[in-house]
């Protein structure tokens, strides 16, 4: 049976534990990597939130003396830059991990080491932007970081400390994982579908997950360019954003958000995505207008590219340059509109049913109006030469990102955990969660809109007394500790649940998709037999079918095929090995980064580091048996 | 809600950056451009937000017989709603447009040209046509529009008055320029609008329109050269300090030989205005004092060194240089 084979060192031996602590280090199971990228942002939501916090307290009152002028403004960019780059992104991530295979009837992503690989370089892109708190100041010029404030060397005494050359190093780590991920997940969803599962098949979750990978490799590499000028403005001298020696000044914004716009698609269409899922599962009616779904994310990913300069209205581009992009920004409404009342007509003649994550699938969809209503307001030119840089931009981004994304991503959460615990969240504490939430965060953000006309500018760390602006302030202050709140007891739900929880089984919810037709949480190889798909959601298909009416009839015993088989135990199947290769490779990036700023001689060994890595990645061999 | 926040703000009290609270014909514009569009959004607002209500409780569920028809799609009604926004929009964009090319159009009439240079955190303001300069101060006539060309020596600033006009950056390396017009007079607060640094929140100014007899005598009097103290004087003693000392290195006192600095602000004429240091302090005897005695510790990260720390200035020496500094109308 054996072949006799040239004996490799042990350092190539594949680690072979699937439990133990050691063995979340060298997994490449996707769930696994799932529950990790979810642990880690949520980590880093308390800590923005925290953030949030302190920003509130120091606007409470005029003239507040709780956090200093340079402390406020490092606390400010951190806080932008956790919640996009740290909360929201991998968090969307944590989904795509953990679902992708299981809603395309797949037993893992194409490229398992790969996935491990983007998670840990994530981690390490984090902690190396936090390590910057401990080692002479974070950033602190804002997460947009305009040359040239941002690119004048620390020297030049135009922005105190080394904080932004974390930034600029520190997003480029980023960028690596999310590239990484963006390619795993477009194999996967175009080569990985289970047999039958065309694309017009494939829950509008996994086919938002396709958009946002697209955006992601094309948008990754122009902040990329940027963040390399930028840094080498900041640690070599060149001048790419200094007009006095040639450079231009604007040069750097265009960059941004070429990225920057794209971006925001990024951070929203998987919470639409998940919405789209959450809305059906709970109205018991399917996705009115799959293709209008469908097709109008295709057409905001596209769309996306074209209205990138309605950040830079005030910046002296010019009447035809303003017009052509209000144009665009304007009517990038009009796909987005298309989901709303495409949502709007699935709970139409439903039979609605509001357990939690309907509720929060809900608000999001009732903020979302909101905040998209007021972007509309920002493409109007000269209204927005009065909007920009003010408390009325807050609002919007707010409202679409938080009242947007953050209640989708809770309404997959409250979804979907039951699916990976294999317990029920507490509904009563749900319930609590989601109206503390609604209250603090309507008393946040909705004062900021008028505050910003009543010319509150964003990024000051005081205002005077004069402006007028302190009673809504103190309000808001006040509604940001009631969403702290909120967020508590959804910690304490997560936390009972786990070991209190009612057993949630395949599918408690009644649902429509494959993921839920395997025990809940998942064995490591998801599937007993891959499934052979007839339908788009194929598990309704399974388990009802159609009366004359058009209304579902249970199908006998439709569903109950794969809970049984799966107790059979399936132990030949085989599945990706674990490695630590990935997480050697992740390793040396941050160590080339830390060189570049103090000890150049590092960045070489940070280097080998990450080459050592990728060469055992490649010649690794099969696990022995 | 938005209508109840801007009520009770109004009663509350004064709201002098108020964009909704127009004072000349660009901001009415923007204003009216921007209740154009507020009310058709409230409009959609209303009917999208009250479908969603109005399907929530309708079609809850009521029984344990939860089966729905399961409706795919309707094309026709996809296909309107479709339209109908794009329509809508279209109809907003044809005012939107004209406003755009409206505010970028150089006004009509006998236009005064102001030159306004950003430095962190401060604000140069230079009459070319009129021969004179002055800082965090622009004095216009009321009823006349005025053309401000906007360039900045370090980073990226925004010049925002919003009761007269919105806003336009400071870019370095180019000119924008935002044209403006006061209805009446009166005095009309702006403030910086991109973040720039630490003193970002402490870089304001002010817009004084005056009826235009007044500011041609405002324009007579800046134009002269600084008052000359008399010999003997505190004022005198002050003068002397500053003009063998190290403030002219960065300032410039027309009539002073030495002080020809143009790194601060031109402080011909400091004293009639009324606020300093990027318009956040009155200026007064003791907010000057606390200044020359430390200006970082008051305004962070202040490019004016401590008096008192870094430039071996006694508080003597204070005393009769800000003596100087009052006398200078």
């Amino acid at each position: 049976m054996a072949i006799a084979a040239v004996p490799r060192p042990s350092l190539f031996r594949r680690p072979r534990a699937t439990t133990g602590l050691a063995s979340w280090f060298t997994t490449v199971d996707h769930k696994r990597i799932g529950i990790l990228y979810g642990v880690t942002a949520f980590i880093f939501f308390l800590l923005g939130g925290i953030e949030a916090l302190l920003l509130r307290v120091q606007l409470a009152g005029p003239e507040g003396t709780f956090l200093d002028a340079d402390t406020y403004n490092q606390v400010f960019t951190m806080h932008g830059l956790t919640m996009i780059f740290l909360v929201v992104m991998p968090l969307s991530s944590a989904f795509f991990n953990y679902l992708i295979p299981l809603q395309i009837g797949a037993r893992d992503v194409a490229f398992p080491r790969l996935n491990a690989f983007s998670y840990w370089v994530f981690v390490l892109g984090g902690i190396f932007l936090y390590s910057s708190f401990f080692l002479g100041g974070a950033p602190n010029g804002g997460w947009f970081g305009y040359a040239p404030l941002s690119s004048a060397q620390p020297e030049v005494g135009l922005l105190p400390g080394t904080g932004m050359t974390f930034y600029a190093l520190g997003l480029q780590i980023l960028g690596v994982a999310s590239l990484a991920s963006a390619v795993n997940f477009i194999v996967t969803i175009l080569n990985e579908r289970a047999p039958g599962m065309s694309l017009m098949r494939v829950p509008v979750f996994t086919w938002m997950t396709l958009v946002v990978s697209f955006l992601l490799l094309f948008a990754m590499p122009v902040i990329a360019i940027a963040l390399f000028e930028l840094g080498f403005d900041r640690l070599f001298g060149t001048v790419f954003f200094s007009p006095d020696a040639g450079g231009d000044a604007l040069l750097w914004q265009h960059l941004f958000w070429l990225f920057g716009h794209p971006e925001v698609y990024i951070l929203i269409l998987p919470a639409m995505g998940i919405v789209s899922e959450v809305l059906p599962a709970f109205s018991r009616k399917p996705l009115f207008g799959y293709a209008a779904v469908v097709f109008s994310g295709i057409a905001i990913g596209f769309m996306g590219w074209g209205v990138w300069a309605h950040h830079m209205f005030t910046t002296g581009l010019g009447p035809v340059a303003n017009t052509a992009f209000a144009l665009s920004t304007m009517f990038i409404a009009v796909p987005t509109g298309v989901k709303i009342f495409n949502w709007l007509g699935t709970m139409w003649g439903g039979s609605i049913r509001f357990a939690t994550p309907m509720l929060f699938s809900i608000g999001f969809v009732a903020m979302f109006i909101i905040g998209g209503l007021s972007g509309v307001t920002h493409a109007i030119v000269p209204s927005d030469f009065q909007q920009q840089d003010t408390y009325y931009i807050v609002a919007h981004f707010h409202y679409v990102l938080f009242g947007g994304a953050i209640f989708g991503l809770f309404s997959g959460a409250y979804y979907w955990l039951p699916k990976v615990t294999g317990r029920m969240l507490d509904e009563g504490l749900g319930k609590i969660h989601f109206w503390l939430m609604l209250i603090g965060f309507n008393l946040t953000f909705l004062p900021m809109h008028w505050l910003g006309l009543q010319g509150m500018p964003r990024r000051y760390y005081t205002y005077p007394e004069e402006a007028g602006w302190g009673f809504w302030n103190f309000v808001e202050t006040v509604g940001s500790f009631i969403i702290a709140a909120s967020i508590l007891v959804f910690m304490i739900n997560l936390v009972w649940s786990l070991s209190r929880g009612r057993e949630a089984g395949a599918d408690p919810w009644d649902a429509r998709t494959l993921e839920w037709s395997i025990p809940s949480p998942p064995p490591h190889y998801n599937f007993d037999e891959v499934p052979v798909v007839r339908h788009r959601d194929e598990l309704w298909h399974r388990k009802y079918a159609e009366d004359e009416r058009g209304r579902p009839v249970p199908v006998v015993a439709g569903a109950a095929e794969e809970e049984h088989a799966a107790e059979e135990g399936h132990h030949d199947i085989h599945m990706p090995d674990p490695s630590y290769f990935p997480f050697l490779a992740a390793l040396g990036l941050p160590v080339i980064m830390y060189g570049l700023i103090y000890f150049w001689p590092a960045s070489i060994v940070g280097a080998l580091i990450t080459m050592a890595g990728l060469f055992g990645w490649s010649l690794e061999p099969v696990a022995e048996d | 809600m938005v209508i109840l926040g801007l009520l009770l703000a109004a009663c509350t009290g004064q709201l002098p950056y108020n964009s909704l609270d127009p004072a000349g014909p660009v901001a009415r514009k923007q204003a009216d451009l921007y209740w154009l569009v507020f009310w058709i959004a409230a409009g959609v607002f209303v009917l999208v937000e009250g479908l969603l209500v109005y399907a929530m409780i309708r079609f809850r569920r009521r029984s344990a017989d939860d089966t729905p028809r399961q409706i795919h799609g309707n094309t026709r009604l996809e296909i309107m709603w479709t339209i109908l926004p794009a329509l809508l929009l279209a109809g907003v964009a044809v005012p939107t447009v004209g406003t755009i090319f409206d505010l970028a159009t150089r006004p009509e009439g006998e236009v005064l040209e102001v030159n306004v240079t950003g430095n962190q955190w401060w604000w140069e303001v230079e009459y070319p046509d009129l021969g004179l300069i002055t800082a965090n101060e622009v004095h216009v006539p009321a009823g006349r529009p005025v053309a401000i060309n906007l360039t900045s020596r370090d980073v990226i600033h925004s010049f925002s008055v919003p009761r007269l006009a919105g806003k336009q950056d400071l870019v370095p390396g180019r000119t924008n320029t935002i044209y403006m017009e006061a209805a009446r007079p009166g005095t009309y607060l702006g403030l910086c609008k991109e973040y720039c640094g630490l003193s970002h929140a402490n870089m304001r100014f002010r817009v004084i329109a005056q009826e235009p007899t007044e500011f041609d005598e405002w324009v007579e009097a800046q134009r002269e050269e600084a008052a000359v103290p008399p010999s003997g004087s505190l004022e005198a003693e002050g003068l002397e300090y500053f003009s063998t000392g190290q403030c002219i290195g960065c300032h410039t006192v027309r009539g002073v030989e030495t002080a020809v600095g143009r790194v601060g602000p031109d402080l011909t004429h400091l004293a009639a205005r009324g606020t300093f240091a990027g318009a956040i302090f009155d200026l007064n005897e003791e907010n000057l004092t606390r200044w020359l005695e430390d200006a970082p510790a008051v305004k962070p990260g202040a490019k004016m060194p401590s008096g008192l720390r870094d430039m071996g200035l006694t508080e003597d020496q204070i005393e009769a240089m800000v003596a100087y500094l009052l006398s200078l109308e």
